[in-house]
């Protein structure tokens, strides 16, 4: 078998010094699931009286309740405030997330994309009547081009995730239409998880390139694995461990010389964004996730948005719908039936993309204009050093610096503690950060990936850097016998104690069934 | 730069702590060749708040949007009132501001709430399980027909004629780049389709939307009996999620799969993303699902408490053997929904969704009384096709003017297709007045003029 | 009279006749941590020796498990799919896999006795 154990711990230690004594805690306010809060009589709309009418609903009407709650809008709205109290977000702490790019969200985007001229229009409405839109999307579009310097841009993928499967697609495309059958994709060992999984989606075999003692790809190796089966490489700029790749004109060169091309995982954008051009080095391909290098919220998980950028090559390719300039006026090309999708691989979802998510990147953009952009990289980037060369001494770094816009440090300062990257993490929350990145990339054993993006200020870094030290010393200087060890009972403070991960997977419970809710919430219910 | 913290002596105290004399030694394993010295030439500079907002806002102001005129377009895309609170709580920076709940023990509200969005989920659809949400509707459905593929080790999927044209593209692309067998029926304007006949045993699965493309509402009863007869998973497509409110659930009519758009509830118009795509399966199926799932479990206290769970199947640790290789949700358009559902509940939803078929019916008979228009569908829920005396398209850009947004002629979605040139997909939805409607019976009047 | 044998993946199987009983070894469930599902192969299903047979799945983590030899699957223990703890209580005895009709005895010289695997366990 496969020894995957990469894995974290998935179940608590047992407590101490807390009795279960449940209801609130002070304004930690338990909040019991919607379903338990329901009175049938409320309502949380107010709606007028169904006129007469004779029932065109055919053989298939509702027959049975559907089971909703009826509640009325005050306990609707305080359930979910409670639940927002909850969770935190980058309004209310340093969120370092590494790889997550978690950056202030300028409430002038949120502003912006609730202008009905765009949030009250619908995608089909006849194009003279959604000139402003269009006009938007291609504004947004000439950006991004020239921001990278690539010679086409498709707005349609809705995340980054989709973005790389639309640039693995143009690839595909490209190589079909070169009448060649090339099966295989080099990604290296300490790609995010959706790159191989993308390539595989596309019936590309992976092979895995290893990585150098320096963090970055093994050139040799690469070389070594190049033939005529080649479809491309899929390559992560600043790599994951937030390290940027010094042979990457080489690596393109030597793709492009095996007949393949080159894919790169935008999902780092941000520490270079006005300081280096993707075409510049030899890119043919790239997504861009709207919501790290362009700041629209992350929304606990989604929506995103995935623009992709093309070199000459692949960009006939580019999936529907696009928008082209003709005069003054803006032509949505979205059907193979128009003579303009040329060699488009076709659709890749409904409507035109996340409209939602390029209005608020384009305030962004418009923002920070060419000047601000640069400024951004440069700030994120020496953000992560400071943090680098303050932890340094305490911690393990596995690579050398300069980073770009992520600190990394392995576990090898924890070695015989007792206490794991895990542990650290879940004391952090404790002393009010939210955690880095941990265990990823899989590369480093016990990662801690920290990216503390431009948008902190230096008196933030200072108290995380503080904080960070406190903790290595008091890992190191030891923590007492196994049950008392503080890192385990980690966090304390905090709505819920550490959750058994195990006994969810092991007997999955995905819904709500009508029984009674625990008496500690039932009490708190009102 | 207003969104930059660092002052100048901060960047400069930063850098001697680094140990390196300027930002650019930071950059130094970029290729000489490659290294700009300057910001890109060009592109404006940074802008004061009240210019960028003066910008966008004329480009909105250059839209007509669809509050502004008679508005009746549908097709996968539904104007429904969303309550002032919602999106009031969508802007608590708790909710909008945060990631996916990786830390669980701070990420309860997310959680919880994914939880609720799940439950909610089966509900409207009849299923045993959602997952926590997927890019959209049309994503959706292509995942479903790759799960379908899975799960009965068969690559032949059946799409039905009257399937949302941008899904069946969407599936037809995923087809043609992923390595699959599809057979997308024409589509059938007058509803004559036997999809049963299609089933042969390597068929994975037959995708069916209800109400369809044309706004027909079906009992699909009879085709899960003919699928289940061959190992042949059913899968339900829903674009109008109110509909769930009026009709018999897709899993009550023996569905395997449902993917539904749930754009509907709580999410606007947004000129067509972001949206919220549902997934629901049979229990039997459950690891086979794409997509993350959020379950219910105890935290080290032994109070109740929720997880992101099942999370092997996803890509981050299966990597090329991962489910799918999506890694994110809609998780606030997700919020939206449950949000809006809750404010609704199980009165508001049968109300709101009854007000709405009233209203199309309503409309209906007032356009079969206009000589020359008439309604093709015998049954709808607020979604009908209207069969008009010239080409749809030229006309509706003519009453665009007026304005007035009449509906989506069918040939924008199946161009070059003969036989639907006529055809006029019009949608009323409780924001409907009967202003609106008696614009459009006039406008449909002028034509025979 | 049965004899137990290992791979170098962590498989084990225990032979007694032509019909052999697979799972995964101590050392394995114990690296893996909480177990918390397991896909089975299908009775009748055929593999050559090294062949991906199933998938033990931890919170956090997922492994294929080969086939340690050639062979028809005869069993598989559906107990382990309502209780995957069993492999982490039990994985040499009630937590085992499936049952596999040997297609060539001869493949088993390739693999590891009980003392040679925990010589190779110390070595890693």
């Amino acid at each position: 078998m496969t020894m995957n154990t990469h894995g974290r711990p998935t179940q608590p230690a047992a407590p101490t010094g807390h009795a279960n004594t449940g209801e609130h805690r002070g304004m930690i306010l338990e909040e019991p699931l919607i379903f338990e809060r329901g009175t049938p009589g409320r309502i949380g709309v107010d709606l007028p009286p169904v006129p007469a009418h004779k029932s065109r609903l055919g053989s298939a009407s509702r027959q049975g309740q559907i089971g909703l709650p009826d509640l009325a809008e005050p306990q609707v709205v305080r359930h979910f405030t409670r639940l927002s109290q909850k969770n935190y977000g980058i309004d209310s702490v340093f969120y370092p997330l590494g790889s997550c790019t978690m950056k202030h969200n300028p409430r002038l985007n949120e502003k912006m994309a609730r202008l009905p001229g765009f949030a009250d229009l619908h995608p089909l409405q006849p194009t003279a009547t959604t000139q402003g839109a269009l006009g938007l999307m291609h504004e947004l579009a000439h950006w991004l081009m020239t921001l990278t310097g690539m010679a086409g841009v498709t707005l349609a993928p809705a995340a980054g995730a989709h973005g790389e499967f639309c640039g693995m697609a143009a690839i595909k495309a490209a190589i079909r239409a070169r009448g060649e059958k090339r099966t295989r994709v080099l990604v290296p060992e300490s790609a995010h998880g959706t790159n191989p999984a993308t390539a595989a989606a596309l019936g590309f075999t992976v092979d895995a390139i290893p990585a150098t003692a320096e963090g970055r790809v093994d050139l040799d190796a690469l070389k070594a694995k190049l033939g005529p089966d080649v479809a491309g490489i899929m390559l992560t700029n600043p790599n994951t461990c937030g390290l940027f790749e010094r042979d990457i004109i080489a690596i393109a060169d030597l793709i492009h010389g095996a007949g393949g091309y080159f894919y790169c995982d935008g999902a780092n954008f941000n520490a270079i964004v006005g300081r280096v051009r993707p075409a510049d080095l030899g890119v043919d391909c790239m997504h861009i996730n709207l919501h790290k290098t362009f700041s629209t919220p992350h929304g606990g998980g989604g929506p995103g948005s995935g623009p992709v950028v093309f070199s000459k090559a692949l960009a006939p390719f580019a999936p529907l719908p696009f928008v082209q300039k003709e005069g003054e006026a803006c032509r949505l090309i979205e059907s193979k039936a128009d003579k303009a999708a040329g060699q488009s691989f076709g659709r890749m979802k409904a409507f035109h993309g996340q409209m939602g998510m390029f209005i608020r990147a384009l305030s962004y953009i418009l923002s920070h204009g060419a000047d601000g952009l640069r400024q951004v990289a440069n700030d994120a980037v020496l953000n992560a050093n400071y943090i680098l060369a303050r932890l340094q001494d305490v911690m393990s770094a596995p690579f050398a610096g300069p980073c770009m816009h992520e600190a990394l440090f392995d576990d090898r300062f924890l070695k015989d503690t007792g206490v794991t990257t895990l542990d650290i993490a879940k004391m952090l929350i404790d002393r009010g950060y939210h955690p880095m990145t941990m265990y990823f990339p899989l590369v480093v054993p016990g990662a801690f990936l920290i990216e503390p993006t431009e948008t902190e200020s230096r008196e933030t870094l200072d108290g995380f850097i503080k904080t960070m030290r406190d903790l290595a010393q008091q890992a190191k200087a030891g923590t007492g016998n196994a049950n008392a060890n503080p890192f385990k009972q980690a966090p304390e403070h905090t709505p819920r104690r550490r959750l058994d991960e195990t006994t969810a997977a092991r007997q999955p419970i995905l819904k709500w069934k009508p029984e009674a809710a625990p008496d500690y919430i039932a009490s708190a219910a009102e | 730069m207003r969104y930059l913290p660092l002052t100048e002596k901060d960047r400069t105290d930063m850098l001697a702590a680094v140990g390196v004399a300027s930002v650019d030694d930071l950059f130094r394993d970029v290729p000489q060749a490659a290294r700009l010295t300057a910001p890109i030439s060009g592109l404006p500079n940074h802008q004061p708040e009240y210019e960028v907002d003066r910008h966008l806002s004329r480009l909105a102001a250059k839209n007509v949007s669809a509050g502004a005129a008679p508005f009746f377009l549908g097709a996968g895309a539904y104007r429904h009132h969303v309550p002032a609170s919602v999106d009031q709580l969508l802007l608590r920076g708790e909710f909008l501001t945060s990631y996916t709940p990786y830390q669980p023990e701070v990420s309860q509200g997310t959680l919880q709430m994914l939880f609720e969005f799940q439950t909610q989920v089966c509900m409207l659809t009849g299923m045993d399980v959602a997952n926590a949400s997927m890019y959209d509707g049309s994503t959706a459905c292509a995942e479903a027909v790759q799960m379908a593929n899975r799960v009965t080790k068969r690559s032949r999927a059946v799409l039905s004629g009257n399937l949302h044209p941008h899904y069946r593209d969407t599936v037809v692309t995923t087809a043609d780049l992923t390595g699959f067998e599809l057979t997308a029926l024409p589509p059938a304007p007058a509803g004559a389709e036997d999809l049963a006949k299609q089933l042969t045993p390597e068929t994975s699965c037959v995708v069916v939307q209800n109400p369809d493309f044309f706004g027909r509402t079906q009992d699909l009863s009879m085709l899960a009996e003919a699928c289940h007869a061959v190992g042949t998973l059913l899968v339900v497509v829903v674009t109008e999620v109110i509909s769930l409110g009026a009709l018999a659930s897709p899993g009550s009519m023996g569905a395997d799969i449902v993917v539904a758009e749930g754009q509907g509830i709580g999410n606007g118009l947004n000129f067509g993303g972001p949206y919220v795509g549902l997934f629901a399966c049979k229990e039997k199926y459950m690891r086979q699902m794409p997509g993350r799932l959020c379950g219910q479990t105890k935290d080290a206290e032994g109070r109740r408490g929720f997880v992101l769970t099942l999370s092997a199947r996803e890509q981050h640790i299966r990597r090329e053997k991962a489910t799918s290789n999506i890694c994110t949700n809609s998780g606030l358009c997700a919020l939206a929904f449950t949000m809006h559902l809750s404010l609704l509940g199980e009165t508001g939803l049968r109300h709101l969704a009854a007000l709405n078929h009233a209203r199309a019916c309503q409309l209906a008979d007032k356009i079969n009384a206009v000589a020359g228009c008439s309604v093709l569908n015998e049954t709808f829920f607020n979604e009908f096709t209207v069969a008009l005396p010239k080409a749809a398209a030229p006309l509706v850009d003519v009453w665009a003017k007026k304005p007035l947004l009449a509906g989506v002629p069918v040939s924008r979605l199946h161009p070059g297709q003969a036989g639907v040139e006529n055809l006029l997909l019009v949608t009323v939805t409780e924001l409907t007045t009967d202003a609106d409607m008696d614009a459009l019976i006039a406008a449909l009047k002028e034509i025979a003029q | 009279m049965s004899r137990l044998y290992f791979t170098k993946d962590h498989e084990w199987l225990r032979v007694d006749g032509d019909v052999a009983v697979c799972g995964i070894s101590d050392h394995a469930q114990h690296a893996l941590g909480d177990i918390v599902y397991v896909e089975l192969p299908e009775a009748g299903a055929k593999y050559a020796q090294g062949d991906q047979a199933a998938v033990v799945e931890s919170a956090k983590a997922a492994s294929e498990v080969y086939a340690p030899a050639g062979g028809e699957i005869v069993e598989v223990n559906g107990t382990l799919v309502n209780d995957p703890s069993l492999v982490n209580n039990a994985a040499m005895t009630d937590g085992w896999f499936f049952k596999l009709k040997l297609s060539d005895a001869g493949e088993l010289g390739s693999l590891m006795d009980e003392a040679a695997y925990d010589a190779y366990v110390k070595s890693l």
